[in-house]
């Protein structure tokens, strides 16, 4: 039966990871999986409509389901129509996350009315000890909508002050000022506030247009004319210049097959143009159509709508079309999701090699390693294709490559030792590396625009990418070193083979970092000699990067000095996770320099917290070798 | 060989010196990358990296509390070369160790060189116009001109550290003296209408009566502009001609006449001038489309040779700097307000070759070692 295991693990795995490719049936309705994948232009790009209601999800909630009061579920996709056409509805789902107290009670919420009352026995008791929650932290738009007024005075107070100085008050304030206001410009998107017939409207506006214009170009020129007629036309150019101020999503193609993202305007821009050219912007009548259809529940005809003008779009923009498609599935798949839960399950089952079934767990672990660097390598070359970019763009993307690098260098050791050491830290890399890039998926589009002076494909394929991987094999080093503290002081698992084999591990690697992160820099100040005339500036981010070199160096020559042994070797390479950690995170933090271009007042604490535990690690390396089980004397 | 020297000889050898050292130049970048948060990035170099040592104030004295960048990047060079005379052998197997160091040493160096070779000037230019000189980030001058002759100025600069010092300027092409009486490397400059408290000013002459200048804080941060003041006396062989209040930001040169000449007087940013000269033809600042980030800025410029001509027009634009005459000149910063200003950095840097190589070296020389190492254990593991 052991010896079947790896076949098992990894088939069922696979499975996992692979059903996620078809469509669940009782998840949503085919026509709305549809209208999610409808293209409009947003963040700089074109992108699904289902991209643009989960990343709207994460930014304002932190995840993507919806849970409605009644304890019911809206996918991402189903939540986006309703803040789009029936936004009296979704003004009701409980979807902005407010955590910070003062907060609160700027709207009026206090521990007593946000605790959740819970009916069975078993969810007080779990309420109680912290297992299901035991308050509401997301507040729906009706709720703050009474507050608005102070929201938006407090939000000017704070606003002015730099992001790093602000208190956590004024960050919360900002943060769900700009929740709010992303979440009326998505509803202010294709309809008017307040408008329960558009289609309606714009159909008497159509009908009506010849006339109006007519009895408006009179009215300007003082001439007898149908005060009513041309007082509905400029009443409605009035209601279309509000609209085309109030969103930012331009959920409308150009005329023909015109592919000049440029080109691409909102809804209230192709109604204004409606005056001149003498009808009404189909695209904006489809999108007027769903909303009646999608309001009235007349699920046939929301369906036929969405494929009429779904098909008229890949006629006309086939490749754009066909990169929306790939994005949804991309998004329904959730690939590194996947590739996260595997990382964990190899982690396990490496460990379980040291303790039980040391064959076929160290190969089930290599299988499933192996498996969730493939999907993950599949996840990334996806985002290369959608973005028309290298792997590493921004801090989400430089985590996921982190991961993959260093899984990479964990397949090749475990192919050479054979001892489930770098399944282990692959597993454990991987897993923490896809944790981080979740939560940096919180700030938005993950596929956002690359900011002017970063906008070099041929710097970024060679720069970041090889720096990057310095970062990669540093972590490993570090994470290797880990494995053998852990291992030593809380197991009897490390013997004097295994303990020189990591060693080497943790050498070899380091000497590898030493290359990538050297080359890397280097690449990086002909870069800088290339765009700004000098070769290093002593920017935060380079300085970081030195420091990573530098402490490489440090660890290969205090090795050939005779400095350290064994153990001084392994926590300098633990010392080594606190100075690429700092270097990729908390030099972000400084919010100053050319490359400060992502702060999160969570990740410093997390920072904190991660090099609280390595420090606590290599105080655990110096604990006398006696206290260790693996080398204490067998009683 | 004396048995000191021996000693001595053995630390700088050592690989313990080495280890050392790393770690202190370590603990000094990542001291440097905390205070660029007050200081700035120019006042840090200043402070950490082209110093001996890093100073701090100790009641009222300064004293070296550091070791600065100057003497880590020195003991590191002395450390590397006397170990390659004294310790390391010749041997096929630190081929890749020597190229390293070699190409170690040649950074080292070449990043002395730049650290004082190196210059750093802007130039902002509006559409249409036209400036053969490019402009200092930090320092000023008084520049007094014999405006005379309406075709063609004759300057006299005077660096702003004279007037800090209170340097007395006289000077064989002007009939008077210059008397520094006040110096503020950083203050405001007010009509006295906007500031009614202002105390009296001891300047009597040209702007001086009409505006107050009040001290400020010298701003180290990046974004942070300084506009130093100087009170300047002009004494002429017969007695004081008045005192005038100088600062770029009184915007224009003040005026006056003496023994038949004219004379502008104007502290401004220290000029450095070129035989050619720019013209911005035109500037544009691209944004992503339904975004407010920045895609793109780019300066249509033309380049008038000496020689006049026509000339050539060169399009400066991110990661595209424009190569000319020993110059560097790239896409530095804009004027928002208007998006037809645009302000390029103009660098010097004559040894910027040499990162290049050096780099190639330790690069190849890793790879080397590396592969040496590498070979050495799959022989190990295979016997």
């Amino acid at each position: 039966m052991t010896r079947r295991m790896p076949v098992f693990v990894v088939l069922i795995a696979a499975v996992c990871v692979f059903q996620g490719l078809f469509p669940q049936p009782n998840a949503q309705p085919a026509a709305v999986t549809a209208f999610g994948r409808l293209p409009v232009l947003s963040d700089g790009r074109i992108k699904p409509l289902d991209s643009v209601a989960r990343s709207t999800l994460l930014v304002i909630q932190g995840r993507q389901r919806v849970e409605l009061p009644d304890g019911s579920e809206l996918t991402p996709d189903e939540w986006l129509l309703d803040v789009m056409f029936v936004p009296e509805k979704a003004d009701d789902y409980r979807v902005f996350v407010v955590d910070n107290t003062d907060l609160l009670s700027l709207i009026g919420k206090n521990d007593e009315n946000l605790k959740i009352h819970y009916d069975s026995t078993a969810k007080q008791i779990g309420a109680l000890i912290g297992i299901v929650p035991s308050s509401r932290r997301r507040m729906s738009f009706n709720e703050i909508a009474p507050y608005l007024a102070q929201i938006e005075a407090q939000e000017k107070l704070a606003e002015p002050v730099l992001a790093q100085a602000r208190t956590r008050f004024q960050s919360a304030v900002v943060q769900l000022y700009g929740n709010l206001s992303h979440y009326l410009r998505i509803r202010r998107s294709v309809q008017p506030d307040g408008s329960t017939d558009f289609l309606g409207e714009l159909l008497s506006l159509q009908g009506n247009l010849v006339d109006g214009i007519e009895a408006v170009r009179a009215k300007e020129a003082g001439k007898p004319h149908d005060e009513a007629k041309a007082a509905a036309i400029i009443d409605e150019g009035q209601k279309f210049v509000g609209m085309a101020e109030s969103t930012d999503l331009l959920a409308i193609p150009p005329d023909g097959d015109e592919t000049d993202p440029n080109a691409w305007h909102n809804a209230g821009h192709a109604l204004l143009e409606t005056f001149g050219k003498g009808e009404v912007n189909p695209a904006v009548l489809a999108y007027a159509g769903m909303a009646y259809a999608w309001r009235k529940d007349q699920a046939e005809s929301f369906s036929h709508i969405v494929e009429l003008y779904g098909s008229s779009l890949d006629k006309r923009f086939p490749k754009q079309v066909e990169k929306t498609r790939i994005e949804t599935l991309f998004n329904a798949v959730e690939p590194f999701y996947a590739c996260m839960m595997i990382y964990l399950a190899a982690f396990l089952f490496a460990a379980l090699s040291w303790l039980r079934w040391p064959e076929p767990a160290r190969i089930s672990a290599w299988g499933l390693v192996a498996l969730a660097w493939s999907v993950a390598t599949l996840g990334i070359a996806t985002r290369m294709w959608l973005e028309g970019r290298p792997p590493v763009t921004n801090l989400y993307s430089s985590a996921l490559f982190i991961g993959w690098g260093s899984v990479a260098l964990c397949l090749v050791l475990e192919a050479v030792y054979k001892n489930a050491i770098g399944s282990a830290a692959a597993g454990m890399i991987g897993f923490a590396t896809l944790l981080i890039a979740h939560h940096l998926a919180l700030a938005g589009d993950t596929m956002e625009m690359m900011r002017a002076v970063l906008d070099s494909n041929f710097w970024l394929a060679t720069h970041v990418v090889v720096v990057t991987t310095g970062y990669a094999s540093t972590f490993l080093a570090g994470m290797l070193a880990v494995i053998y503290v852990l291992r030593g002081v809380f197991t009897r698992t490390l013997d004097k083979a295994t303990a020189d084999s990591l060693a080497r591990m943790v050498y070899g690697i380091v000497c590898f970092a030493t290359l990538f992160s050297f080359v890397g820099t280097a690449l990086g100040g002909i870069w800088a000699d290339q765009s700004w005339g000098r070769f290093w500036g002593w920017d935060p981010k380079e300085n970081g990067a030195l420091i990573i070199v530098i402490w490489n160096a440090l660890i290969l020559h205090a090795r050939w000095g005779g400095l350290v042994r064994q153990r001084g070797l392994i926590c300098l390479a633990i010392f080594g996770n606190i100075v690429t950690s700092w270097s990729w995170f908390g030099t972000n933090m400084l919010g100053i320099g050319l490359h400060s271009y992502g702060f999160t007042e969570a990740a410093f604490w997390w920072l904190s917290a991660f090099i609280a535990l390595q420090l606590a690690l290599i105080a655990l390396a110096n604990l006398p070798l006696e206290k260790w089980r693996s080398f204490r004397p067998a009683a | 060989m004396s048995e000191y020297f021996r000693q001595l000889r053995g630390v700088f050898v050592s690989l313990r010196l080495t280890v050392v050292l790393l770690a202190l130049s370590i603990v000094l970048v990542f001291w440097a990358t905390l205070d660029q948060v007050h200081l700035g990035v120019w006042a840090v170099q200043q402070k950490f990296f082209h110093s001996l040592f890093v100073t701090a104030k100790v009641g009222d004295l300064r004293l070296p509390i550091y070791p600065g960048g100057y003497l880590i990047g020195g003991l590191l060079l002395v450390n590397l070369l006397s170990a390659h005379i004294y310790r390391f052998k010749l041997g096929w197997r630190k081929t890749g160790i020597w190229i390293a160091h070699a190409g170690l040493i040649l950074l080292l160096v070449g990043e002395l060189i730049s650290g004082i070779v190196q210059q750093d000037f802007s130039m902002r230019l509006d559409e249409g116009q036209t400036k053969n000189y490019s402009e200092s980030n930090r320092l000023s001058e008084l520049a007094i001109i014999d405006a005379t002759d309406p075709n063609f100025d004759d300057v006299v600069a005077i660096p702003e550290s004279m007037l800090a010092k209170g340097t007395v300027v006289q000077s064989p092409k002007l009939p008077f003296r210059v008397v520094p009486k006040g110096y503020f490397p950083n203050a405001q400059v007010q009509m006295r209408s906007q500031a009614p408290g202002a105390p009296a000013s001891p300047a009597t002459s040209g702007m001086g009566p009409m505006v107050a200048v009040t001290p400020m804080e010298v701003d180290y941060t990046e974004e942070g502009h300084n506009f130093p003041s100087a009170y300047v006396e002009i004494v002429g062989p017969d007695g004081s001609l008045g005192t005038w209040v100088v600062s770029p930001l009184l915007g224009n040169p003040q005026g006056f006449d003496y023994a038949g000449r004219s004379f502008k007087i104007f502290l401004r940013p220290v000029r450095h001038y070129q035989p050619f000269s720019i013209t911005l033809e035109k500037f544009s600042h691209d944004i992503f489309p339904g975004t407010s980030i920045d895609r793109n800025f780019s300066s249509k410029i033309r380049i008038n040779p000496p020689e006049g001509g026509p000339g050539r027009e060169v399009l400066i634009y991110m990661n595209n700097p424009l190569r000319y005459a020993g110059l560097t000149y790239y896409q530095a910063s804009f004027d928002p307000e208007t998006d037809k200003t645009t302000v390029l950095e103009v660098v010097r840097n004559p040894s910027w070759l040499i990162p290049y190589i050096s780099c190639a070296a330790i690069a190849l020389g890793l790879v080397i070692q590396f592969l040496i190492h590498l070979a050495a254990f799959a022989k190990r593991r295979r016997a």
